[in-house]
């Protein structure tokens, strides 16, 4: 796993005021901020902040529900996401996601990995391809004599890492998380967050998540959003997870974080 | 510090977990719903059996012979050769007109349209036209279809290929429901995990969605199918022969282009005619008739099991 992408001060992500509707509802109102390369960066607030829209809205994975639109400027390095003539699948192999329930094609665990570079007109040894994302979502072992059964016989746990490792297979620079362990045990969930230590030395990883411990345990960074009056998420507080823990600025923050509402 | 078990009067427990009688909403409920039930099967039952009790004999007596000749006004050489190949022409027709038609239609309305106002307005009207009588289905044959070939002067227009499509119209509506129920039946997540790793809609619907769907679609296809080969009524209207004729040849042109008929049409007119005979020759239609349709369907449930899955 030789030539890691260089870690340099640029933000890989800039969002630039944006704020997202459905029609006419916004859901999420002016939010700034950089998101680092090669860190995981956790999203938290409570239920219909937003978190998962905003999410959604990074690789334009929100472009498939009818009605919504985004305002302001999502740069990824220094490219509008949602500039005129970008092509959201594009966007979407350079970032990839994995979603909330594990959700394996019902095809063999080897074609699911292959899936994307196959879509994407990868040439190359899918085989080597594929063992090598299967061994960065640490699945290689359970799996490698398995490759032709279905993805969806594999446990919960070992489904997710599979997601994982489809994700990966599209060599994307950053894989957005939306709650990856919420659907899964204990177990599994620390499997999948020491997995993410070792995935943001080549990747940047976008999470959203419910769970503080998790935020606290895995991340480098925070962003915390809340609801507005009007039903709108916006930024409260952002910044070094250790900091916005032990030391938040605003009291809605601190009242989040040790659970005191949310 | 331990944990006191609470104790209760057994006694009070036992009694309030007793039952305290039969519960008779429930008894008559259950017994309304075997009624349904059985007064179903009863008459489906008695539908069965009455043609087998008629049909039967006729083959016993003449074997293949019924399904080898052509129609005859002379009861013991009747036979239903020409309604088995038109029957046969309408389904071939069916299968390469409504099937693709309605499974593209399907998967635009549930793929690419769908949420637009226009998409829901299609689709409440294309199932009302499932529930439109299939006579009208019939004269829409006759005004359309039979009126090109007229006009191309093939024949008198009243050929297989304008029963066919008239038709393949009347259970495309039925084929684009199906097909779009079976699409919207697979998971949406399904469908993000595919964009997620950047396939394109074209890529997501063909490899993931598709694949998925098909046991839905396919089930769909047979049972229109089924329903096509079993309709009269739009077909008496678009030019099927009610009495016996002689074949055009037995050349695919002259089939394809000269008169004809099908089974439930032979049928039909079989029932309106005067001499006994021709009765259990009616019944021994639909046997075959039946058997087609059983056929279809054992098909269609085999297909579904087959390449069924569990998300």
């Amino acid at each position: 796993m030789a030539d890691l992408p260089p870690t340099t001060d640029e933000p890989i992500i800039r969002l630039e005021d944006v704020s997202l509707f459905y029609s006419s509802f916004r859901a999420v109102r002016n939010i700034s901020y950089p998101f680092r390369t090669n860190a995981i960066t956790a999203l938290i607030g409570p239920s219909g902040c937003g978190k998962s829209t905003l999410l959604r809205s990074i690789n334009r994975m929100n472009d498939l529900v009818p009605g919504a639109y985004a305002e302001g400027r999502m740069l990824y390095h220094g490219e509008d996401l949602y500039g005129p003539g970008v092509d959201a699948v594009e966007v979407r192999r350079r970032i990839g996601m994995v979603f909330q329930k594990p959700n394996p094609f019902p095809k063999s665990i080897f074609d699911n990995v292959a899936f994307g570079p196959r879509v994407n007109g990868v040439k190359g040894d899918m085989a080597d391809i594929v063992e090598a994302s299967l061994r960065r979502a640490s699945l290689w072992d359970d799996v490698k004599d398995k490759l032709k059964q279905s993805g969806m016989a594999l446990s919960g746990g070992q489904q997710q890492r599979l997601c994982i490792a489809r994700a990966i297979a599209t060599e994307p620079e950053i894989i957005l998380m939306d709650e990856p362990c919420s659907a899964l045990d204990p177990r599994s969930t620390l499997l999948i967050e020491e997995l993410m230590l070792e995935l943001k030395q080549r990747y940047t990883i976008i999470i959203v998540t419910h769970n503080m411990q998790q935020a606290a345990r895995a991340s480098d960074e925070t962003v915390f959003l809340t609801m507005g009056d009007d039903r709108a998420g916006y930024m409260v507080e952002a910044g070094v997870t250790s900091e916005l823990f032990t030391n938040p600025k605003s009291q809605l923050t601190e009242d989040y974080v040790s659970g005191r509402f949310g | 510090m331990s944990i006191e078990t609470p104790t209760v009067a057994s006694g009070a427990v036992h009694r309030s977990l007793k039952r305290t009688g039969p519960h008779w909403p429930s008894l008559i409920f259950q017994g309304l719903l075997a009624f349904s039930l059985l007064f179903t099967l009863l008459a489906l039952l008695f539908l069965l059996v009455d043609v087998l009790n008629r049909g039967l004999p006729v083959f016993t007596e003449r074997g293949m012979d019924f399904l080898t000749s052509p129609l005859s006004s002379d009861p013991t050489k009747a036979g239903v050769s020409q309604a088995l190949w038109g029957t046969f022409w309408i389904g071939v027709i069916t299968a390469v007109v409504a099937f693709p038609l309605g499974v593209a239609t399907a998967i635009y309305l549930e793929e690419y349209a769908a949420g637009s106002r226009l998409t829901r307005i299609v689709d409440v009207n294309i199932r009302n036209l499932a529930g439109v009588p299939s006579i009208v289905y019939g004269l829409l044959g006759l005004a359309v279809f039979v009126g090109v070939f007229k006009a191309l002067n093939i024949g008198n227009g009243r050929n297989v290929i304008a029963g066919g499509v008239t038709v393949a119209v009347l259970v495309l509506p039925i084929v684009i429901i199906t097909a779009a129920e079976a699409l919207r039946a697979v998971p949406i997540a399904i469908r993000e995990a595919g964009y997620g790793v950047g396939a394109s809609r074209w890529q997501v619907t063909r490899q993931l969605v598709l694949p998925a769907a098909f046991p839905g679609i396919l089930t769909g296809i047979v049972l229109s199918l089924s329903r096509a080969l079993g309709e009269a009524a739009p077909l008496i209207l678009a030019g099927a022969v009610l009495g016996s004729y002689s074949s055009g040849g037995a050349d695919l042109v002259g089939q394809l282009v000269g008169p004809y008929t099908a089974l439930p049409i032979v049928v039909y007119r079989w029932t309106t005619l005067p001499q006994e005979e021709f009765r259990q020759l009616a019944a021994a239609g639909m046997i075959v008739l039946l058997v087609i349709t059983f056929i279809a369907n054992g098909l269609a449930i085999y297909l579904r099991n087959k390449y069924s899955r569990s998300w």
